[in-house]
């Protein structure tokens, strides 16, 4: 008997709010979370703008925990808080509770600060607390340590995929056994001179620097590349006996995921797509559905010109004509990309739709690229049908790497 | 150059309270870095580097594991500097 997976709780931090209920309003109403960025290295750079989180963590945390603890750290360990309890702050044996939270480039500010101070300064003054900062499964750690999950802490990395892939490792403990309840989500913090300079070496990055709230702008015709965001979503997945049990409250249930590779090309997508269809086929073949169950999507959709129509296309290969009737909404045109914690607050964002039967909107599209055949849903929200329904989150990652997890409502 | 007692532990007071975040009232001689003051092995580095860099002093890696108390490392700090 499989056991069911459902969502108990949620958490997040991002550029359009501290928790959860204000980036969610801000979402429907269409805000833009990018901004003009104010350190002097941006001017240095060809981008100027990014979309930092809206509450810093130094207004959510104790001034000791911060210096301890890097950006991605705090995003995870503030969403993590809020999200344990929203799901009602369960009392359970700690050795069936676990963790598995991403993030796709790691502590790389305190990697880069702290290479600043041992060139000026010398060794004896870099910080003890570098390597436990810097390194990629401590957002997951550090959150396990305040909870004492001992069932398992883990850190998938994968790119801009690694947030939906650690929901989906969540999924998978819970489902075969090995704990009841799990932590999962996916963090990011990168807006630094170096990373950014990296991406737009790649010319990855829009560089609309003289309008910096209307760059991310995912199937509009004049797209030119995504826009950094930074913050973290959190969601408190639990086995379905366990949380109705302790008589919690429960969102939605994670159904299915499906994990395929393109084996194409490292930084670009498939122009065929064959990867993403295919991972939507295994998501919806483990959640037992079919495409006509389908309403909602919340695309990858990063903005970038080869990336926008690559996932288009294999979406409506995918689902056939059954995409009349999804209404896929792009988040990051108001989010910006939070890499390795992208996957995660888009997840947070379809749980909200599911309960709210709202589909956020897209905004920024002007003109829509005509070779998106796609539904996507523009300006305002629109309502969802009632009744049951399904929706799909994508992620994708330099790599080549494809994640699709199925949530149902309950 | 010798120092005061007072003004040995008035610097390390500040230097605790801003590694370990432990309000500086309650930092005494008798006060225990690892039981009644929360410093960890890492913290404790920091704790090190900042006494050396505040009063001019070395304090050894092998000398580290007896400063147990505050008053350890206040006394060890003097006759360091002396």
């Amino acid at each position: 008997m499989s056991r069911r997976v459902v969502v108990t709780g949620l958490g997040a931090t991002t550029p359009l709010g501290g928790d959860v209920t204000s980036t969610w309003s801000a979402l429907l109403a269409g805000q833009s979370g990018v901004r003009l960025l104010t350190e002097e290295w941006a001017q240095t750079i060809p981008v100027h703008f990014a979309a930092r989180v809206a509450v810093e963590p130094s207004e959510q945390m104790e001034r000791v925990e911060l210096r301890r603890l890097d950006r991605s750290e705090q995003f995870a360990v503030v969403a993590s808080r809020e999200a344990w309890k929203d799901a009602g702050a369960p009392e359970m044996d700690k050795e069936r509770l676990g963790v598995v939270i991403a993030s796709g480039i790691g502590g790389v500010t305190t990697l880069l600060d702290q290479y600043d101070i041992l060139r000026e300064k010398g060794a004896r003054l870099v910080s003890p607390h570098t390597v436990p900062m810097l390194m990629p499964n401590g957002p997951a750690a550090n959150v396990g340590l305040e909870l004492q999950a001992k069932a398992g802490v883990h850190t998938p990395v994968s790119a801009c995929a690694s947030g939906a892939e650690a929901i989906g490792y969540a999924f998978e403990m819970i489902a075969q056994n090995r704990a009841d309840v799990v932590v999962s989500g996916g963090v990011e913090a990168a807006i630094h001179a170096m990373p950014m300079s990296g991406f737009a070496a790649m010319k990855a990055l829009s560089t609309r620097n003289d309008d910096p709230a209307r760059a991310s702008r995912p199937y509009d015709l004049n797209r030119d590349g995504f826009v950094l965001g930074e913050g973290g979503g959190i969601l408190v997945l639990e086995e379905y006996e366990h949380a109705v049990a302790r008589g919690a409250r429960i969102y939605c249930e994670i159904a299915g995921q499906g994990l395929t590779s393109d084996g194409y090309h490292i930084a670009a997508p498939d122009p065929d797509g064959a990867g993403v269809q295919r991972a939507i086929k295994f998501a919806l073949r483990q959640a037992g559905i079919s495409t006509k169950d389908i309403v909602h999507l919340n695309a990858h959709a990063t903005s970038t010109p080869a990336g926008d129509v690559a996932e288009a296309n294999a979406l409506r290969a995918a689902l056939g004509s059954d995409a009349d009737h999804v209404a896929v909404s792009a988040t990051k045109s108001m989010t910006g990309h939070l890499l390795g914690g992208a996957g995660a607050i888009e997840s947070v964002f379809i749980v909200k739709t599911l309960q709210d039967r709202l589909a956020p909107p897209t905004i920024n599209i002007d003109d829509l690229d005509p070779a998106v055949t796609i539904d996507v849903v523009r300006n305002t929200p629109r309502t969802l049908p009632a009744g049951d329904i399904a929706a799909l989150n994508d992620s994708f990652g330099f790599g080549g790497h494809n994640v699709v997890l199925v949530f149902k409502s309950i | 150059m010798a120092l005061a007692q007072a003004d040995v532990l008035a610097g390390l007071k500040e230097i605790v309270e801003e590694v370990a975040g432990i309000p500086a009232a309650s930092i005494e001689m008798d006060k225990n870095f690892t039981e009644d003051l929360e410093v960890d092995s890492l913290s404790m580095v920091e704790v090190v580097v900042a006494a050396e860099e505040r009063f001019g002093v070395k304090i050894p890696d092998e000398a580290v594991t007896d400063l147990v108390t505050v008053g350890d490392a206040v006394n060890f700090i003097i006759n360091a500097a002396k």
